[in-house]
């Protein structure tokens, strides 16, 4: 490797505040991804962290604060500017769309035309395409070992359905995935199979954020680990410096993180 | 925090999380997944009893091709405004002004053609213009205001009917006037006989009018956004879909349809009557609940109203032809409403 390389982050948030009411749900917090990390978000219920991640998306634009994708500002106002930048999201409790089948689901919103007159003039989709694209990149991603993709989205379990929308993310995703809380519905099995997603994903050098709050799995895939607490970045630390009793504690507030030695702000590795 | 069963969860590694084994399931709940997955097996169902029954009771001459494309015309206003009334309704809402503005179109049309006389193809598209307008009235307080569908167009249900009764100085356009001044308008009431059988082209344009709007719905991205929105609207606006010009778009569309309604009223019955069509808000929902759509939206076919429909048309015929009381055509079809909804609610639990 050349000279120590200054890294910019890919994704990142500065001083976002978004008030519901009196409520404030995000209090000047920063967030900061680096390109080819696996980043989680740990903090209690109702520390800000769906919050944060809509900020970021344009799912629920900040009142103030400012986003940037790559260096460059983008502020999204929607979740469909976020996701045209290359930003997939598997929002908390909301992924999918019940009475649609799988490949309209994975299609939602970027359906795909027939070539030529039929799509061009008639707006035709193109079932078949989607469909064998749907298929593709499920068992590419060994979520699917399905004969129908035609089946309604509210015909599977649970897992099922959050299976779907984390594989619609890891399959769109050009630039970073976002999951929140991904494996609160799966069994054991299934949040296995995501979290072994999570690490595909990143092997092919696609940032993600991971909201989460089983530990164990934090631990095990992350790089980093932003801990928010009441709205804000209280602290970033890595697995390979914090045990998870520590983390837990900076989480809680019962631990200072400026009192661990390893401090209360981990940077990624090769940058300075 | 469940940190002592990390090894457990490494252990279990593997396995698919969607494998999709087929459970042991009831006959009941069998049935009501398949209803769930074809909403249109109920309906269909529905209208092979009742053919079969009236057959039983009446005989030839229900099943005569005359008597049956009859059923055809009797039910074609209902057929178009329920095409509108689906749309609508897939998208959790409700439209109870379309028969208002079905009749204020037809009024439109009347009296810029005779009254005014401008000629026919013109009054035709203001006509058709004033639907969209009265369609995007209702998608504006709609989206824009958010207020509820159901208030909203019992409102403009009002207003429309109002403004009706006005424009038309609640008199009637002859027939003969029509004829011989604009006879465009009454293009839809041109009849043919075939195979026996009398069609309209009124009849022709319900058939290409349900054609085209299930290629829409099911062969273009807009048909998954309008199924989207009724869905989930949450899911389907973090899907990217702007649900507001998803909405909007529906009653635009669901007013235009009613126009074309209206030019198929007045084509049915001749005249322009500010009076005419007054059951079609019902008729309507009546047709689309029978279809299997789900009031709750995002849940239906189109192709489900027609043969909703079609229901009506056959009870109303059948029991007509047995010489039943008109009474008693009331009580079936609220009856029959009945029914959906409640199987509505229960394919609902699958
Ligand atoms: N749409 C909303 N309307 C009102 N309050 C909200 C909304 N979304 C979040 N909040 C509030 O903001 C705070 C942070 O919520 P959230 O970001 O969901 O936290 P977390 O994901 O960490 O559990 C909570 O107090 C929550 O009640
Ligand atoms: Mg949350």
């Amino acid at each position: 490797m050349n000279a120590v390389t200054k890294l910019e982050p890919i994704l990142k948030g500065r001083n976002m505040v978004k008030r519901y009411g009196r409520v404030t749900a995000l209090d000047h917090s920063d967030f900061d991804l680096y390109p080819g990390e696996v980043l989680a978000v740990i903090g209690d219920n109702g520390a800000g962290k769906s919050s944060l991640i809509k900020a970021l998306t344009g799912a629920a634009p900040p009142d103030i604060g400012d986003v940037y994708l790559a260096g460059a500002l983008v502020n999204f106002k929607n979740p469909m500017e976020g996701r045209l930048a290359g930003i997939e999201t598997v929002y908390q409790n909301l992924a999918v769309s019940p009475s649609l089948n799988i490949a309209d689901n994975l299609f939602l919103g970027r359906e795909l035309l027939k070539p030529g007159f039929l799509g061009k003039w008639l707006r035709m989709l193109d079932h078949q395409k989607m469909e064998q694209i749907a298929r593709d990149k499920l068992s590419e991603l060994g979520l699917l070992t399905i004969q129908s993709i035609n089946q309604a989205v509210e015909t599977l379990s649970g897992g099922q359905r959050q299976a779907v929308a984390v594989a619609r993310a890891a399959a769109f995703g050009s630039k970073v995935v976002i999951m929140d809380e991904p494996t609160a519905a799966l069994g054991v099995k299934e949040s296995r199979r995501v979290l072994d997603l999570i690490k595909d994903v990143r092997n092919r050098g696609m940032p993600v954020v991971l909201i989460s709050h089983n530990m164990p799995h934090v631990w095990e895939v992350a790089d980093r680990i932003h801990v928010h607490r009441l709205g804000k970045r209280h602290a970033v630390i890595k697995p390979s410096t914090h045990t998870m009793s520590e983390g837990v504690a900076i989480m809680t507030g019962a631990m200072d993180p400026n009192d661990h030695p390893a401090g209360a702000y981990a940077l990624p590795a090769g940058a300075m | 925090m469940a940190t002592d069963n990390f090894e457990a969860v490494a252990a279990s590694a593997g396995g698919s999380v969607a494998s999709f084994e087929p459970e042991n399931v009831s006959l009941g709940e069998r049935t009501q997944r398949f209803l769930h997955n074809y909403p249109t097996a109920a309906p269909a169902f529905v209208l092979l009893m009742a053919v079969a029954f009236f057959y039983a009771i009446i005989g030839g001459k229900f099943l005569d091709p005359f008597n049956l494309s009859l059923v055809f015309q009797q039910v074609t206003i209902i057929g178009m405004i329920g095409v509108a009334q689906t749309l609508v309704i897939l998208t959790a809402g409700i439209d109870l002004s379309v028969g208002a503005i079905m009749v204020l179109c037809s009024v439109v049309m009347g009296r810029t053609a005779i009254t005014l006389g401008l000629p026919a193809e013109l009054a035709l598209m203001l006509g058709l213009l004033a639907g969209a307008v009265c369609g995007a009235i209702n998608g504006f307080l709609i989206t824009r205001l958010r207020l509820p569908p159901f208030i909203t167009t019992l409102g403009t249900w009002s207003i429309f009917f109002a403004l009706n009764l006005w424009y038309s100085e609640s008199e009637t356009i002859r027939s003969q006037d029509i004829a011989a001044q604009a006879p465009l308008l009454q293009f839809m009431g041109i009849s043919f006989e075939f195979l026996g059988a009398r069609f309209t082209t009124g009849t022709l344009s319900l058939l290409a009018l349900f054609a085209g709007m299930w290629y829409a719905l099911n062969h273009t991205p807009w048909g998954r956004h309008v199924y989207a929105t009724g869905d989930d609207p949450q899911a389907a606006q973090l899907a990217g879909i702007n649900t507001e010009k998803v909405l909007l778009s529906v009653y635009i569309v669901a007013g235009v349809i009613c126009a074309f309604a209206a030019w198929t009223l007045i084509g049915r019955i001749g005249s322009v009557s500010p009076q005419a069509g007054q059951s079609a808000n019902l008729d309507s929902i009546t047709a689309v609940v029978i279809g299997g759509t789900s009031l709750f939206g995002g849940r239906g076919a189109i192709v489900g109203t027609l043969i909703g429909a079609l229901v009506v048309g056959v009870f109303r015929n059948g029991l007509a032809l047995a010489g039943v009381d008109v009474l008693w055509q009331e009580f079936s079809i609220g009856l029959l409403i009945i029914v959906a909804v409640a199987v509505d609610q229960w394919i609902r639990r699958a």
